[in-house]
């Protein structure tokens, strides 16, 4: 790395982008029917037959898009807590965050509530979960991320014992639209746009903290020694990744790995920059969650597998090859 | 120019009564030294004087305003600390490590540029590390990692120094280098800077500081200049320890004995 080279961020973030960008041509060309690039680019100048409009613009279209949102919301999600507490294990699912958004999406359902009910119980559950976390974890004197960490874990676990619970009592006929949340799907994702705007939202308002993020990640009393507000900064993060889990929650219910995975990958290959990698994972988590899903739709089509074995299936393997080589 | 005052202070130490309320002024160009056994609040005192511990009773002004009304961005363009211990977090090389030094000069949109990377560079030459800046600080000795830690302070360039022993790790010529560049920061002609440091070594207190602040476990203190707070009697009550006293080179040197 030479000075002058090592402040570019532009490079890494447009490769992301283009590799984003052939990732959602390929979830569009590939399915039960294929379709070629020139037939996409047909469709998009409002041209080609009724069917390849239909699969194009009604179906794949927002399930890619979904996808793509998902997860990066997830990867942005993963990133905010590593660094909040400087452990490469943090993630909203490891912290409870997603069980509480899930415990609160199938609340909102088992009252027969719908729509955005669905998504405000949701990001209750999360932000309920991230007080819960924070507050027990802080208790009297200060708190230790490994302390905050086995916090979380607990919590996560009870959030699971609480969704076995809901699902038991829950009349039969609402258990398939609840098994969804659970099992990470994107099939039943509705429209793109919501996810997509809040993941645009969250990484512009990062933009500036960049540096403060990095500062952060070296312990919160030297970043108050380099002028950070520690306390108001630890709960931006933890509000942006309570929003960014109920949304990804909401619009595909739980898909793990994702925030793990991404930025401990991205952080093996271009450093720990937050002002590079958070763009970066929101890119990558996309293009990953993107690719996963196409796979998940294809590979057994017509039958359909959890977008969530996908992500393992890919994410275990890259991840231990990178550790293993990493410098 | 800046001057660091304690009003009526007294240190929160965890299951400790109050001790002494700490009333002292750090005028630029002075160099002090806390002594004090294990335990007694030196890391506590400094950590509350930089503003990152709230104190019992009492106040810490820099050029007479609080810090609370300061704020912490301009606490640390004025203020550095040099910690004890470090958490390793992610991976960083040192280049990066010392350029988080200059985080409070920049607006929160401004990258590093050439002149902060010019301070970092020049920084990290000072203390004898630029050999090492594309390593990752998790592969450095503990001396190199305490160099790195003085240099990163350096990078920030504030007005107060304060050094939690800052010649932990370090073999005897860095030990005496990062003394004698404290020193040269306090006595730097137009900008002396006012410097406080925890420290160990009785004989290094004894060499390089204008004026001590001893700290009893019990939360009593003294402080004064250098030649009036080196009584023997004094620092064996400090410590607990018989010492005995020579002269090399006009400065009194202690040794522990049985």
């Amino acid at each position: 790395m030479t000075p002058g080279a090592r402040r570019s961020l532009w490079p890494p973030l447009a490769v992301l982008a283009l590799l984003g960008l052939a990732a959602l041509l390929l979830s569009v060309t590939v399915g039960s029917v294929a379709l070629s690039l020139g037939d996409v680019w047909a469709v998009m100048l409002g041209e080609g037959s009724p069917l390849a409009r239909t699969l194009v613009l009604d179906l794949r279209v927002p399930r890619s898009l979904s996808a793509f949102a998902v997860g990066g919301l997830l990867a942005v999600a993963g990133a905010l807590m590593q660094v909040l507490l400087r452990n490469p294990l943090a993630d909203p699912y490891v912290l409870g965050l997603s069980g509480g958004a899930a415990v609160g999406a199938l609340a909102a359902m088992l009252a027969g509530l719908g729509g955005a009910v669905i998504t405000g119980s949701a990001f209750a559950g999360a932000f309920f979960s991230t007080l819960l976390v924070f507050g027990l974890a802080h208790g009297t004197g200060s708190w230790t991320p490994s302390r905050l960490l086995l916090t979380g874990v607990v919590v996560a676990a009870g959030w699971g014992a609480v969704i076995t619970l809901m699902l038991a009592i829950s009349p039969a006929e609402r258990l398939p639209g609840m098994l969804y949340w659970l099992m990470g799907d994107l099939s039943y994702s509705r429209t793109p746009w919501p996810p997509l705007a809040l993941l645009l939202l969250i990484c512009l308002l990062l933009m500036p903290l960049g540096r403060s993020l990095n500062v952060m990640a070296r312990g919160p009393l030297q970043a108050a020694a380099l002028g950070v507000n520690v306390r108001p900064l630890e709960w931006a993060i933890h509000l942006a990744a309570s929003a960014l889990t109920a949304m990804a929650v909401t619009t595909a219910g739980s898909i793990g790995f994702v925030g793990l995975v991404v930025p401990h990958m991205l952080r093996l290959v271009l450093g720990n920059d937050q002002r590079l990698i958070l763009p970066a994972c929101a890119l990558a988590g996309g293009t990953l969650l993107v690719l996963a899903d196409t796979l998940a739709r294809t590979l057994i089509a017509p039958e359909q597998l959890p977008v969530g074995v996908i992500t393992a299936l890919l994410g275990v393997p890259t991840f231990l090859y990178l550790l293993y080589r990493s410098r | 120019m800046s001057r660091l005052e304690a009003r009526e202070l007294v240190i929160d130490v965890p299951g400790r009564r109050s001790g002494q309320a700490l009333s002292f002024s750090i005028e630029p160009g002075q160099v002090w030294g806390v002594l004090g056994p294990n335990g007694a609040g030196k890391t506590t005192l400094l950590h509350t004087l930089a503003g990152l511990r709230a104190p019992r009773g009492g106040q810490v002004l820099i050029d007479g305003r609080p810090l609370a009304a300061l704020g912490r961005r301009q606490v640390a363009r004025l203020l550095g600390l040099v910690f004890q211990d470090r958490q390793d977090g992610f991976p960083a090389t040192v280049r990066e490590t010392a350029l988080i030094g200059r985080h409070p000069w920049l607006s929160a949109w401004q990258m590093e540029g050439g002149e902060d990377l010019r301070l970092a560079e020049a920084a990290l030459e000072r203390l004898d590390v630029d050999h090492l800046a594309e390593r990752l600080v998790s592969t450095l000795s503990g001396g190199e990692r305490q160099r790195l830690a003085i240099a990163t302070v350096l990078t920030q360039a504030p007005r107060i120094w304060l050094a939690d022993e800052p010649t932990n790790h370090l073999d005897l010529h860095h030990q005496t280098a990062v003394m004698a560049l404290l020193a040269e920061q306090a006595a730097e002609a137009g900008e002396g800077r006012a410097v406080m440091m925890c420290l160990h070594d009785l004989n290094l207190a004894a060499r390089w500081c204008d004026n001590l602040l001893l700290l009893y476990p019990d939360g009593e203190a003294c402080w004064g200049p250098r030649d009036a707070m080196l009584e023997p009697a004094a620092l064996e009550a400090l410590y607990g320890q018989r010492l005995a006293t020579a002269e090399i080179d006009g400065a009194p040197v202690f040794v522990p004995v049985r």
